[in-house]
């Protein structure tokens, strides 16, 4: 292998390191034989997991106290550069938390970063793969230098699976003494309470675009959502728009979904919306214009009017009971 | 109270978009304002409002050939413009945009820095953090609310799960995301106005960072760009009343119902 060591940004979540985390870990130690994370607040006791998934040290930064991790993140790991040396590269989850760590790191160790990947290759050197326009066409990138290389990975690019390893050594990683650059401080954390699968695991997710024509007929997608035991997701125009929350977004710039079938309704399929839902194993589309980029890639198209094609859908589904 | 907006100007994400031969992103055609930082010229423009007065800088970096994004920046309300424009910085990546932008920030420190969450071209999205980070400042991402008092920002940020209300003292960078507010759209007034708004044109040389930016800066390189695999279309109908039948069938066939 010629990549010696990779180090990897551990997110913690509720019991479980985040699902991209363990994505990245399981794929990661394909590349190399020395597999260290690094993480924080309640991250240390999930130590057994982060053996499991192929870790050998665990590099603690302990309880941030309510400060936003990137600050403090950045700022350990700078310091474990420069006392243990730089590891070929830093993978880091794409997430609010983890770009916020990529780029304070960046601008620490003065490295450049590369973000959206979605493919790590060992050729000859740490490769990475980078969808552009949409995804019709993938960009593969190399750092130069010295080391570390700072990639962003997006969610669901490996598929995530345990190796049975044993504990990690796990060793304290101070974030020390930030100043100004720290001060940023939770003071709430407010959930919304969402009812069905979550977005990024449900089997069935239904989304809904512009083409609805107004916010009231989301309901139309929720209901569908329910009858299928799926998920609701939104594109970026209507989240903008403010008819839904961020939380339903599905794209570039919100969740990547890979469910069994996609359902788009009224999307048109800009490039920012398909990056996110192209990896779907099924595709049905419902969309007034013919010529929508979504049919391109839908597997079934249908050519009208989502406020009649839905509601036609829904009768139907109930009917079945 | 002083606000910066980092702005970018892009191609129309409308028109077909390339990359030219040194697999940059072609920006040969007409620029845009990022609609992406009309959010954050709206915010700071209410933000100022709210305090009793300020100015509104627009930062940014790249052709100053054509301003007329900037332009439309100005024209919503915004004091003043900075744009770095130099040959050295074509094919600069984020860290260097960063340190650019910092450059013209840290002449005259504001009370908060307004960035947008990404840009709609490169969609990066590191800027902001590493932008604070330069300039030793707090930072707050992915704000959808935002309030200044007595000193210090509060911001409601967007998680996985929700929102968490953040705070941070003063001066802090903060980057919005879009439909935190409503942009206004320029009047004819605030165009009219906008023609004889002071805009700066900065050189690298005039920031002090002469060999320190643009591509030999950027420690990465594009081994290749390949055409992905095409996904397959499948079959398409116009709906005559059998369009919901059609997709029961669908999802039969598939096994999901």
């Amino acid at each position: 292998m010629s990549i010696a060591s990779l180090w990897i940004v551990a997110e913690p979540g509720a019991g479980s390191f985040t699902s991209t985390t363990l994505e990245l870990l399981t794929h990661a130690r394909s590349l190399t034989s020395s597999l260290s994370v690094v993480t924080w607040n309640e991250g240390a006791s999930l130590a057994a997991q982060a053996g499991e998934y192929g870790a050998s040290t665990l590099y603690d930064v302990g309880s941030l106290d309510g400060a936003l991790p990137g600050a403090p993140v950045a700022a350990a790991i700078a310091a474990l550069v420069a006392s243990k040396g730089a590891p070929d590269a830093i993978l880091i989850p794409n997430s609010y938390d983890g770009r916020d760590i990529a780029g304070r790191l960046s601008a620490r160790l003065d490295r450049p970063v590369l973000t959206n990947a979605t493919g790590l290759v060992d050729d000859g050197a740490l490769t990475t793969e980078h969808p552009v326009f949409g995804g019709a066409q993938i960009v593969h990138a190399r750092f130069s230098g010295a080391g570390p290389g700072l990639v962003v990975v997006r969610a669901k690019s490996f598929a995530g699976e345990p190796s049975g390893g044993s504990s990690p050594v796990v060793e304290s990683a101070p974030a020390g003494d930030l100043g100004a650059s720290g001060a940023s401080r939770i003071l709430t954390t407010h959930v919304e309470e969402r009812e069905g699968p979550k977005l990024e695991e449900a089997p069935v997710v239904v989304s809904g675009g512009r083409g609805l024509g107004e916010a009231s007929k989301y309901a139309l997608i929720e209901e569908l959502a329910k009858l299928l035991n799926g998920a609701a997701g939104a594109s970026r125009a209507i989240v903008d728009a403010g008819w839904v929350p961020y939380s339903h977004q599905v794209g570039q710039t919100g969740k990547t979904v890979k469910p069994t079938v996609y359902i788009a309704c009224g999307i048109s399929g800009a490039t920012q919306h398909m990056v996110g839902m192209k990896g779907s194993k099924n595709i049905v589309a419902v969309n007034k214009d013919a010529d929508a980029p979504i049919f391109q890639i839908a597997d079934l198209g249908i050519v009208g009017d989502v406020n009649q094609v839905l509601p036609a859908l829904i009768d139907a589904l109930r009917a079945r009971g | 109270m002083n606000i910066v907006v980092c702005v970018k100007q892009i191609p129309d994400p409308a028109a077909p978009q390339s990359l030219d031969a040194s697999h940059n992103l072609d920006r040969s055609g007409k620029l845009i304002l990022d609609e992406a930082d009309t959010y954050g010229v709206e915010m700071a423009l209410q933000l100022v409002d709210k305090a009793g007065g300020g100015d509104v800088t627009v930062v940014s970096m790249g052709s100053a050939s054509d301003v007329a994004g900037i332009r439309n920046a100005l024209a919503m309300g915004a004091t003043k413009a900075v744009i770095v424009s130099d040959d050295a910085l074509r094919g600069s990546d984020a860290l260097t945009t960063a340190k650019v932008l910092a450059g013209v920030i840290g002449r005259d420190m504001p009370d908060l820095v307004l960035c947008a969450t990404e840009s709609s071209d490169g969609y990066t999205g590191t800027l902001p953090v590493q932008l604070a980070e330069l300039l030793k400042l707090p930072s707050i991402t992915f704000a959808k609310s935002v309030s200044v008092e007595s000193g210090s920002v509060k911001v409601e940020r967007q998680t996985e799960a929700g929102y968490d209300e953040v705070s941070a003292p003063l001066p802090c960078v903060v980057s919005v995301t879009a439909g935190v507010v409503e942009p206004r759209y320029a009047s004819f007034k605030g165009i009219m106005a906008a023609k004889s708004k002071p805009l700066e044109t900065l050189s690298v040389a005039d920031l002090g960072l002469d060999g320190q930016v643009g591509p030999a800066g950027a420690r990465q390189s594009i081994v290749d760009v390949v055409a992905a695999e095409a996904r397959q279309g499948g079959e398409k109908y116009v709906d005559e009343g059998d369009g919901a039948a059609k997709i029961v069938a669908f999802l039969e066939s598939i096994k999901v119902l």
